[in-house]
């Protein structure tokens, strides 16, 4: 019992990570209608980036986090200004968006080969405290918690800023239909160069937090997020926000009760994404979809 | 004659492995023609090569019918998950196909008759390069012919309109299995052909970057005529040999000139690096009817 409860804890820190990381890859989708692969290169930046700040400039992580973020986030602008406004126009930007979004990662994971080297890296022993509390016999350290409220954090604050600011009201504006937002006076293309910035930042993030909760980085570690971010996405229906962050949330559950069930780590995988599939086929807008457009 | 043996004995390897491939991005570009962007390609060169080596291996089982056994198998599937994931349109079915690809690359790590995730080891040496390259030529003949067959328009009726397609009386449904399903034929038959070229298969070679690579040999190439993924296919292997024998190092570098190349062509060339050998007929992109923002 106490071992199923810890497992479920540990899924609820690793789904925020997914969360988060889901959360810029659906919010490009949302507004854009076009699959950003080249997120889960950021993601791997992002993290590479904040080591480099922490090993190379001696940054303290409280230092090392925002800056890194904000750097994953300008590469959100080059993505977009190289791989995605040139194409705007094309009927087929849709396809033409997914295949640069892909030339582009191929080019920053060359990036990061070549900064960083091959090799699997991890931040020095003391850059965060980690205290340990056992709470009725479950284990939590302070890394955990500080990786959850970050991500909630961040994912409260992309909430309530398409919510209740103007520019967030705009990004809804274009999500919907961008000429009638082009048409109201929007600056359509500055709207989504902002919203390549934050997800690319909340892309940046999640790099961090999942370097920090596994201790490891190295340059293709993005390819292990990103098919179960696309996992996520699409549990939780395409284009929503909260249902990114359940979806991220019920992922990180799966895999861990999938472990604890069967006592291997085998067959974590495999569930999931049987289960993608299966979503896809039976209810292909999620649970929380807002479109049916998908749908022949 | 000594020149051609001598560039064999060298390049030899080389050359087979850009045969595969090509069979490979050709059987992507059947699906790709008729508007189905599916990244499972590599999944079903992953059964056709399992199911053919394991019947081989362990079965015994004579090549030819090994590989018959093999390029069915991956038809039969295609058929059983098309059915339900052809109702899918655009990147929805891509990450259909991506999904179905990982559940068989999970698949081929955990059963046992596949070797797990060490691969399976052993497969009889039976492809020479003279078969692959037979196989090419013979699919590359099937393609051309099906361009401005029945067949051939219905497929590129549904790329350019699916709705139209049905109002016209094209049976959607029909044609997008068929192109799905021959593509997986052709995949299964590349895979099964390249387990008994190389010895041991193992289920990474099958898995997501395979399949985007396939993507990648086609769009530089060209989706608009069946050259086109060949010639993306001999490009993109030839330019890192080609890059090492000037010097550039493996690694970082080889790595971002491929997805440079990825980056201009579809930047610049939308329709591949065979529109620039057709002169009067190459298309412009299609531009959406609205005026540019001013800045």
């Amino acid at each position: 019992m106490e071992l199923l409860a810890q497992q479920l804890i540990n899924g609820l820190f690793i789904g925020s990570v997914y969360g988060l990381f889901a959360v810029g890859y659906t919010l490009v989708f949302g507004v854009l209608d076009i699959l950003n692969l080249a997120h889960p290169a950021i993601f791997t930046l992002g993290g590479l980036v904040a080591l480099w700040l922490v090993e190379g400039a001696h940054f303290s992580i409280w230092a090392a986090f925002p800056s890194a973020v904000l750097f994953a986030g300008l590469l959100g602008l080059i993505l977009d200004r190289i791989a995605f406004f040139p194409i705007r126009r094309r009927a087929d930007s849709n396809f033409s968006g997914l295949i640069s979004s892909i030339a582009m990662a191929i080019l920053f994971e060359s990036a990061a080969f070549a900064l960083f080297g091959a090799r699997t890296v991890r931040f020095p022993a003391n850059t965060v405290t980690n205290r340990v509390w056992q709470v009725a016999g479950v284990t939590i350290t302070s890394l955990q918690v500080e990786i959850v409220l970050t991500a909630i954090l961040f994912m409260v604050g992309l909430t309530q800023l398409l919510k209740r600011t103007r520019v967030g009201k705009a990004i809804r504006a274009v999500a919907e239909n961008d000429r009638a937002a082009r048409l109201l006076g929007i600056h359509v293309d500055r709207i989504i160069a902002f919203t390549f910035f934050l997800s690319s930042a909340m892309g940046g993030a999640a790099g961090i937090l999942f370097g920090l909760y596994f201790d490891a980085l190295s340059p293709d570690m993005g390819r292990s997020i990103e098919i179960k971010g696309l996992a996520v996405i699409i549990l939780g229906g395409m284009g929503s926000i909260p249902g990114a962050i359940l979806g991220g949330l019920a992922f990180g559950l799966t895999e861990v009760l999938t472990v604890a069930i069967t006592g291997t780590s085998n067959l974590r995988d495999a569930v999931a994404f049987t289960m993608l599939f299966a979503i896809l086929i039976f209810r292909p807008s999620g649970f929380l979809g807002r479109r049916s457009m998908r749908e022949a | 004659m000594e020149f051609v043996t001598h560039l064999l004995a060298v390049y030899g390897s080389l050359l087979n492995f850009i045969g595969i491939q090509s069979l490979l991005a050709l059987s992507l570009y059947i699906t790709l023609s008729a508007g189905q962007l599916s990244l499972g390609n590599a999944a079903f060169a992953g059964i056709g090569g399992y199911v053919s080596g394991v019947l081989s291996l362990h079965y015994g089982l004579s090549y030819i019918l090994a590989l018959i056994a093999g390029s069915a198998s991956a038809g039969v599937v295609a058929l059983v998950i098309g059915l339900p994931v052809l109702r899918l349109r655009g990147v929805f079915l891509a990450m259909a196909t991506l999904a179905f690809g990982e559940v068989v690359r999970i698949a081929a790590v955990n059963l046992t008759i596949t070797g797990g995730a060490q691969g399976l080891v052993g497969i009889p040496n039976r492809t020479k390069g003279w078969m692959i390259y037979l196989v090419l030529a013979v699919v590359c003949y099937v393609v051309a012919r099906l361009r401005g067959s029945r067949v051939g328009w219905s497929f590129a009726t549904i790329r350019e309109d699916e709705t139209a397609a049905a109002t016209l009386g094209i049976h959607t449904t029909y044609y997008k299995t068929l192109a799905f399903v021959m593509g997986a034929v052709i995949a299964g038959l590349a895979g099964g052909m390249y387990a008994h070229l190389t010895f041991i298969i193992s289920p990474g070679e099958f898995g997501f970057s395979a399949a985007v690579q396939l993507l990648i040999y086609n769009i530089v190439g060209g989706t608009r005529t069946w050259p086109g993924p060949i010639l993306g296919t001999v490009l993109l292997i030839i330019l890192p040999e080609v890059l090492r024998g000037i010097g550039v190092a493996a690694g970082a570098l080889r790595m971002a000139v491929n997805g440079l190349v990825l980056l201009l062509v579809i930047l610049f060339l939308p329709n591949g690096l065979a529109s620039l050998f057709q002169g009067g007929s190459r298309q412009t992109p299609k531009v959406a009817p609205l005026p540019r923002e001013e800045a």
